[in-house]
């Protein structure tokens, strides 16, 4: 059971926190000019950031509890494959489709 | 130059970012399930929902507080998952950095990944959009994720019955973030560094509190960053 007062203090503060990470650069940086080196390593953030969240999903899914799933993978690579050759609609179904029917197989 | 009027702009961001509502709708009932299982009443998980928008960060505050973890290393763990943004919030002041004060901290509090990877996108392929038409794009993008989130997350908490595990809506978000990096691969770089983030994120597993992720991240910008110099000195000499 989660105490009120713990859920109330981590909330509020998950907030603030979530909010200030949010507002850091625009807050700050508004308006100014950034650095030429600062640009040439910002064009990599998106591609930097959403491997380093979906591949420990896909490599030690907590739903295995951290085992390898060969489904998985499969259905990762599938979602991968189309996204680069079509678009995010269709990579979006290629992975879920492949998942599930390779769990309905096997 | 009707297509980048500000209206335009909203309605090109609304309608570019809708495939990820198949996304977001499975994601948000699991939040809103998952937190009245454990023990959230409807305000509170709503409360959540509303002050952090930010799924990942929210599951993990969940799981932590279920597992008693002392509050003040719930919320760093949480919030170190939240780091990438400030990696976002830089990437945008470029784009969206002109805006005034009150519409920038707006702009904060709404931004998520799906829409942020949408955004950079669109900026990058439009370098000829007015200042004005790329903050209506972004309010596009993101008008139309949360009120998905909000309104789902009710949904979910709402209807309160178990989503059965056999589903694995789980895996919905791994796929989500693999279809959001497939259209950002467009040149060598990009592959260099969103291959070092994958593999640096696997070494760096043991790094406590998430921290792994901006440890990754950085190894990885900083990969394509340097990519991207070796490949201009290149096509230097070879012309010269």
């Amino acid at each position: 059971m989660i105490s009120d007062f713990d859920f109330w203090v981590l909330t509020l503060l998950l907030g603030l926190g979530t909010f200030l990470i949010r507002f850091s650069f625009l807050g700050i940086f508004g308006g100014k000019e950034m650095p030429e080196w600062a640009l040439l390593h910002l064009r990599y953030v998106g591609v930097a950031v959403f491997p380093a969240i979906f591949m420990p999903l896909v490599v030690w899914p907590p739903a295995t509890d951290g085992t390898v799933d060969p489904i998985r993978i499969t259905a990762a690579l599938a979602a991968l494959v189309v996204g680069l050759r079509v678009n995010v609609i269709f990579s979006i179904i290629a992975g879920m489709a492949t998942f599930y029917a390779l769990r309905f197989i096997f | 130059m009707t297509q980048f009027t500000a209206r335009k702009a909203f309605w090109r961001g609304y309608i570019d970012c809708a495939p990820f509502v198949l996304i977001v709708i499975p994601y948000s009932m699991l939040f809103g399930v998952m937190a009245r299982d454990a023990g959230l009443d409807l305000f509170q998980t709503m409360s959540m929902t509303v002050l952090v928008i930010a799924g990942a960060a929210q599951f993990t505050a969940l799981a932590l507080l279920q597992d008693n973890a002392p509050v003040f290393i719930a919320l760093l763990t949480s919030l170190a998952v939240n780091l990438r943004m400030a990696m976002y919030s830089a990437a945008l002041v470029p784009h969206i950095g002109h805006a005034r004060f009150s519409l920038r901290a707006l702009m904060a509090y709404l931004m998520v990944d799906q829409a942020f990877a949408v955004c950079v996108k669109t900026y990058e392929e439009r370098p000829d959009m007015p200042p004005a038409a790329k903050v209506a794009y972004y309010f596009g993008c993101m008008m139309l994720i949360c009120p998905f989130w909000y309104g789902f997350s009710f949904v979910g908490a709402y209807v309160g019955q178990a989503i059965p595990a056999s589903l694995s809506l789980d895996f919905a978000l791994p796929i989500c973030f693999i279809a959001l990096t497939g259209p950002l691969l467009r040149s060598v770089p990009h592959y260099v560094a969103a291959l070092v983030s994958g593999v640096s994120i696997l070494l760096f597993s043991w790094v406590p509190w998430n921290l792994g992720i901006m440890v990754a991240a950085t190894l990885a910008m900083i990969s394509g960053a340097q990519t991207e110099l070796y490949l201009r000195r290149r096509a230097a000499k070879e012309a010269a």
